[in-house]
């Protein structure tokens, strides 16, 4: 507790905004009664989309999962959040910035939270009973594995997840669906295996949540911390790692204190003796110390280089909600069901925490809260940094939200112009250099801009554009009101389009060129084939004519023969019609032979049917 | 004045030795412009550049036979990239080739396909699976949108449609440009626009 506050290294760069978080704290977290309909995305997680495994009309069970993904692909299935009925499963828009539509499995609610298993926390406990259904046989794959969930049932079920191996437990985070919860939504048992893979020494767990407005993670700490630490010890088990650092900015004391204050009491408790040292450390607020590299960065003092995943450089990071859902689904095996959700800005009543079901359409949620104020002009999902509008409440919350904001056009400009660049006329750039300065990657906004205005893209990503973090904090400085980021994303799109183009290509090249060759190979198999028959035909002939000749040989002897022997008898007149005819005789006789040969097997043939027939009859008659 | 002719002369035929033993030992095998220029194609095989496939292309532009602008599947960037690569001026697409560009994939009408094998004969990339009377499909990820199988088809069963954008493939737009206080576009700004009054803001 006196060790706090550590040594920290400085993040280059980084804007000090508005952070107006106050509002959303100041009530604890409201647990969202259940929606009449839920309206889930099959899509939810970074990666390939999971195969449906339910229909139209299927009565499912809180926690069944509704997709199915094939074995190592990237991406993350989806759960029903509540009981009820599939009504409908159809396109219907995202929250997401092209405002495109996608598959959704809309579910009608009974209201009574009915689960498919034995969970703690959860009601209706007698009917999870009946219900053992594909999301237990998920988990419990062995019986070994088997024992140990109803071990976790004992008495002190919190420290059971000790005896579990780590293929287990990563097994378990796979199957409850658990993606990244900082925004990313990238699977966790993908990036948590590639961690296995790699020697690693320090969980760094993001609670900096430096985004304006957003407090959800600031919530979830003040009244979940013990919860919190216990899945941060599920993850370190997992990693078989000792050191784990908590980064919050200071701008979250009572956090702080809350996770401080479980901290200091596992450390007196005797069966946590051999607890693994997670420290909280304190980073000043500032503007973008919660992306991943910077935080990394402002806590250990290493670079990422550039292209480098952080597994490489020993360091894994998580964020503190993703660390909530882990301890979810290992100590009360509850896939991610729901997520705590900031409601703010001056367009909502009562800004606040909510905890709401993946799938509650925003309407609802706005509607408990109260409704809407006059003020509420524009609809963003994430913060206004990074964020971007809806173009409707009519949305569902997916793993990936993390704050609403509801807010007059006059605060977003304000708050910050990266997402209100439609409503602020842009300026030419006038190499002012501030954002540069901010830029927390090293990179060089105005020249990017140039570039990417130019449709330049090689020049763009010479200028090492694929490094940009999309932060923000470029735009947020910039005089002319340029909407430098929506610039960088564009860019960055248009080369990953252009990346795709030319692979695609490469393999259509590919495909191509192996098709020629093949019909080169079937063209020169039909050649060989021909002259190989031609071949044969040609020495048939050939055979032919020298028979021909060896017979013609013969007949003019026999001829001369004869002409000899008759020559005796009769007179020269007689050599003619000797000479001439023995060639077509001795042919048409073999012929005739031929014919003969077979209207004799035929005849024998048909005599030895008739007389089968006959033997039949026979049989028959007897 | 003879010495320095013999050096000359020397010289010329020690550095001729030298240029054509170098041009027997480093001979390069085909014409590395080709494949240059093949790699910049979007290997479509559709034979709108009237050559059988883009490879042919390819040689034909490496013999300078025809222009870089007969490549519709490519667009402005194959032609841009292909200026550069050539050192000659970027052209506009040539214009009896000016159609939608847009990027198309075919589908087969399956309950109306009579299995006649035409269409699998003709696709130059193997996008198209089916036997003899058997119902023909097409793998939508290798297809290359390059019409080739439509002339062939004896019941016309065969569409081009868009390439379907998802949010996998979707591509941020680009921002509207600058704009002045009327809200007139800055989009291009040349040397003689006149300065624009910039508010003072915050």
């Amino acid at each position: 507790m006196n060790k706090l506050i550590q040594t920290l290294w400085t993040m280059r760069g980084g804007v000090h905004p508005e952070f107006n978080k106050e509002a959303s704290t100041q009530q604890p977290i409201q647990t969202l009664p259940i929606p009449p309909l839920l309206i889930i995305p099959l899509q939810q997680a970074m990666g390939v989309v999971p195969r449906l495994i339910v229909a139209v009309g299927d009565e499912v069970l809180k926690g069944q999962p509704l997709t199915s993904l094939a074995a190592n692909s990237l991406g993350a299935i989806i759960h029903t959040s509540t009981s009820g009925v599939i009504i409908d499963i159809k396109q219907h828009a995202l929250p997401h910035p092209s405002g495109m539509s996608g598959m959704c499995v809309f579910i009608e609610t009974d209201g009574l939270d009915r689960c498919v298993e034995t969970a703690r926390g959860v009601q209706s406990q007698a009917s999870c009973h009946e219900n053992k259904s594909a999301q237990e046989k998920l988990i419990d794959r062995t019986p070994n594995d088997k024992t140990m969930l109803n071990a976790s049932v004992s008495a002190d079920y919190k420290l059971d997840y000790q005896l579990f191996p780590p293929d287990v437990i990563l097994q378990k985070i796979e199957s409850a669906g658990i993606v990244g919860l900082g925004g990313a939504a990238f699977p966790s048992a993908t990036k948590l295996a590639a961690a296995g893979q790699k020697s690693i020494d320090t969980l760094i767990i993001n609670a900096a949540e430096c985004e304006p407005y957003i407090s959800c993670d600031d919530a979830l700490m003040r009244e979940r911390a013990s919860e919190i630490i216990e899945g941060i010890n599920i993850l370190m088990q997992l990693l078989q790692i000792e050191k784990c650092l908590i980064g919050i900015e200071d701008n979250k004391p009572e956090a702080i204190e809350a996770l401080g204050v479980v901290l200091s009491e596992r450390n007196k408790d005797q069966r946590c003796k051999d607890h693994h040292a997670i420290s909280v450390k304190v980073v000043p607020t500032q503007y973008p110390s919660g992306d991943a590299r910077q935080l990394t960065q402002l806590l250990t003092g290493i670079e990422i280089p550039k292209g480098k995943h952080a597994l490489e450089s020993g360091v894994l990071c998580h964020n503190i909600a993703t660390a909530y859902a882990v301890y979810q689904s290992i100590v009360l095996h509850q896939p991610l069901l729901s997520r705590i959700v900031t409601i703010a800005g001056d367009g909502v009543k009562q800004p606040r925490n909510v905890e709401a079901l993946l799938g509650t359409p925003i309407s609802y949620i706005i509607e408990q809260l109260g409704g809407y104020t006059k003020k509420a002009e524009r609809m963003i999902m994430g913060g206004p940094m990074m964020g971007f509008a809806l173009p409707s409440d009519e949305l569902p919350i997916v793993k990936a939200t993390n704050c609403i904001l509801v807010i007059s056009k006059a605060q977003l400009r304000l708050a910050s112009k990266a997402t209100a660049s439609d409503e602020i006329q842009a300026m030419p750039c006038i190499r002012c250099n501030k954002c540069a300065e901010v830029c927390p990657v090293n990179l060089l906004p105005q020249q990017l801009y140039w570039h990417a205005r130019a449709h330049d893209f090689e020049k763009t990503a010479e200028h090492h554009l694929m490094d940009c973090i999309e932060c923000g904090a470029c735009s947020y400085v910039c005089p002319s009101y340029i909407p430098l980021v929506d610039y960088f994303r564009f860019a960055k799109t248009e080369i990953k389009s252009q990346q795709q183009a030319t692979l695609k290509s490469s393999k259509s090249r590919e495909r191509f060129e192996f098709n020629e060759l093949r019909k080169q190979r079937i063209k020169q198999e039909r050649d060989a084939k021909r002259q190989q028959h031609k071949e044969a035909l040609m020495k048939k002939k050939a055979d032919e004519l020298a028979a021909k000749a060896l017979l013609d040989k013969a007949g003019d002897n026999s001829g001369k023969n004869a002409v000899n022997n008759s020559a005796h008898i009769v007179a020269s007149n007689a050599t003619v019609s000797a000479a001439e005819p023995p060639k077509p005789d001795t042919e048409k006789l073999a012929k005739q032979d031929a014919i003969k040969a077979a209207m004799e097997r035929a005849k024998a043939k048909k005599a030895a049917m008739k007389a089968a027939e006959q033997k039949d009859s026979n049989r028959d008659a007897v | 004045m003879l010495s320095a002719i013999l050096v000359l002369v020397g010289m010329a035929v020690f550095f001729g030795l030298l240029l054509g033993y170098s041009a027997q030992k480093f001979k390069v095998e085909g014409d590395p412009v080709v494949d240059q220029i093949d790699q910049l194609l979007p290997q479509t095989q559709c034979g709108q550049c009237s050559y059988p496939g883009c490879r042919p292309y390819a040689e034909a532009i490496a013999k300078q036979e025809i222009g870089i602008n007969h490549c519709p599947p490519g667009g402005e960037a194959t032609i841009q990239a292909l200026a550069d690569l050539l050192d000659v001026e970027a052209v506009p697409l040539d214009e009896e080739l000016l159609q939608a560009t847009i990027p198309t994939v075919a589908i087969i009408r399956e309950e109306t396909c009579i299995g006649c094998t035409l269409c699998i004969q003709a696709c130059p990339v193997d996008a198209i699976v089916g036997a003899a009377k058997l119902m023909h499909t097409v793998i939508a990820d290798e297809c290359t949108g390059c019409d080739l199988c439509l002339p062939p088809c004896p019941v016309d069963c065969i569409d081009m449609i868009p390439v379907t954008q998802t949010t996998e493939n979707w591509v941020w737009p680009e921002p509207s440009g600058l704009r002045d206080s009327q809200g007139q576009s800055l989009a291009k700004i040349s040397v003689n626009v006149e300065p624009v009054t910039v508010e003072a803001k915050r």
